[in-house]
């Protein structure tokens, strides 16, 4: 116990927490959380941004928190603090997209507040934060809402760039290829494409780490 | 006949996995054999028809701009709705524990099939988006509500119930080891969704 103490806020210890989401414990492709809300906002890159800083956020401090109070939460009831810890959260988010981000706020509708139910945010605080310490909660937290966030900005990137030729809303297929011939391929505006991304990227992401590859 | 179009829409058109991704979490962990997926099903279409009038009826009479008026001229002007996320989730946390009990207490063998799931029924993203979504498009009446919700957790239920039918027949299929469980889960979602797309435009 007095060697954590002692340990510095950027230890390996922690570095590792934050890195390890990104990839092997990636939450989206490896531990299949927080698809709910996510993949309706991925037609276009700054909405996805915004959406993945919002969970990043929420995640980091709902973790922060839980953690903080986790030994006077009755287990029983804990379903419903953790919740309401995450809802204060999320409404603190929504009004702050609200004043400053309006027109992303009004493309995001109800996925803001679908962020409360992001099982992400709920399955950290459950496996995690119960059970460690504030600080690294918290690490784990952030890391987690940047591995999300990673695949989010992934599929938003080739959603963008072959369903309307652009990149954060600026047009980087240019004129000519399009006079060439070249068509925006409308299937990648449509719902189903997400999904088949995610499936594709799980693909490479498994071929190159086999002992992620599922048994049975 | 309003409300039956309603609900018919909100199973095949607007059905809540292939066209809005909600629900998925436990869509994709839950759908390994029938049996289960039927028991999850059934779990959320009637806690979605329990939670979806009362939320409504707390926006109605609580939340909304305007809604304190039955309590005299005072409070007339009083705008509460930035506290529905919060009021809208602790009536589905609350309502979900007490589900949870009374399965427990009555059928102990669908308890232990659905697991860890019950509780996740509380964050499935389904349960609280059909009361955003009430709120979002204003519908007005309680036979809309209930048409809505009924419509939603058939339309997730009717999903969830077939790819665990296809997951179940593709187990015995030569697919590529690392695309295989969640990768090739991925791809047939997406596949049934462009499926799905086709009641588009459908009109009763």
């Amino acid at each position: 116990m007095n060697q954590e103490k002692r340990e510095s806020l950027f230890s390996k210890k922690y570095l590792k927490l934050l890195k390890k989401p990104l990839n092997l414990n990636n939450p989206i492709s490896v531990q299949v959380l927080g698809i709910c809300s996510a993949l309706a906002v991925t037609v276009q890159m700054k909405p996805a941004i915004v959406m993945a800083l919002s969970v990043t956020v929420v995640t980091g401090f709902s973790c922060l928190i839980i953690s903080s109070i986790r030994n006077t939460i009755a287990p029983n009831i804990r379903i419903i603090v953790q919740l309401m810890v995450v809802a204060a959260l999320v409404i603190i988010v929504d009004q702050i997209l609200k004043a400053f981000v309006y027109d992303v706020s009004k493309k995001l509708s109800v996925y803001v507040g679908l962020i409360i139910t992001n099982c992400i945010i709920l399955g950290r605080v459950e496996a995690f934060a119960m059970g460690n310490k504030p600080w690294a909660s918290f690490i784990d937290g952030i890391g987690n809402g940047f591995g999300y966030g990673l695949v989010l900005i992934i599929v938003s990137f080739f959603r963008e760039l072959l369903g309307s030729g652009k990149i954060l809303g600026h047009q980087v297929i240019p004129k000519a290829l399009y006079n060439a011939g070249y068509i925006n391929n409308g299937l990648m505006i449509l719902p189903p494409m997400a999904l088949i991304i995610i499936g594709v990227i799980i693909w490479i992401q498994r071929s190159k780490n086999p002992e992620l590859i599922d048994k049975g | 006949m309003e409300n039956f179009n309603l609900f018919i829409r909100s199973i095949f058109i607007d059905n809540m996995i292939f066209a809005y991704f909600l629900g998925m979490c436990s869509f994709l962990a839950v759908s390994k054999t029938v049996k289960t997926s039927i028991g999850l099903g059934i779990a959320v279409v009637f806690v979605l028809l329990i939670t979806a009038p009362v939320n409504w009826l707390v926006d109605t009479y609580l939340l909304k701009p305007g809604a304190l008026k039955w309590m005299g001229e005072n409070f007339k002007d009083i705008d509460l709705s930035y506290l529905s996320f919060i009021i809208f989730i602790a009536v589905i946390a609350a309502i979900v524990q007490l589900v949870e009990m009374v399965i427990e207490k009555f059928s102990p063998p669908l308890y232990n099939a659905l697991g860890i799931f019950l509780p996740l029924i509380a964050v499935n993203c389904a349960i609280l988006a059909v009361a955003l979504f009430i709120q979002d498009r204003e519908y007005s009446t309680i036979g809309e509500v209930m048409a809505y919700a009924g419509g939603s957790g058939i339309g997730w239920m009717l999903a969830i119930v077939s790819m665990a039918a296809i997951r179940e027949k593709i187990r015995y299929s030569n697919i590529p080891r690392p695309l295989k469980g969640l990768g090739i889960t991925f791809i047939l979602t997406g596949l049934m969704a462009i499926a799905f797309m086709s009641f588009m435009g459908i009109k009763i």
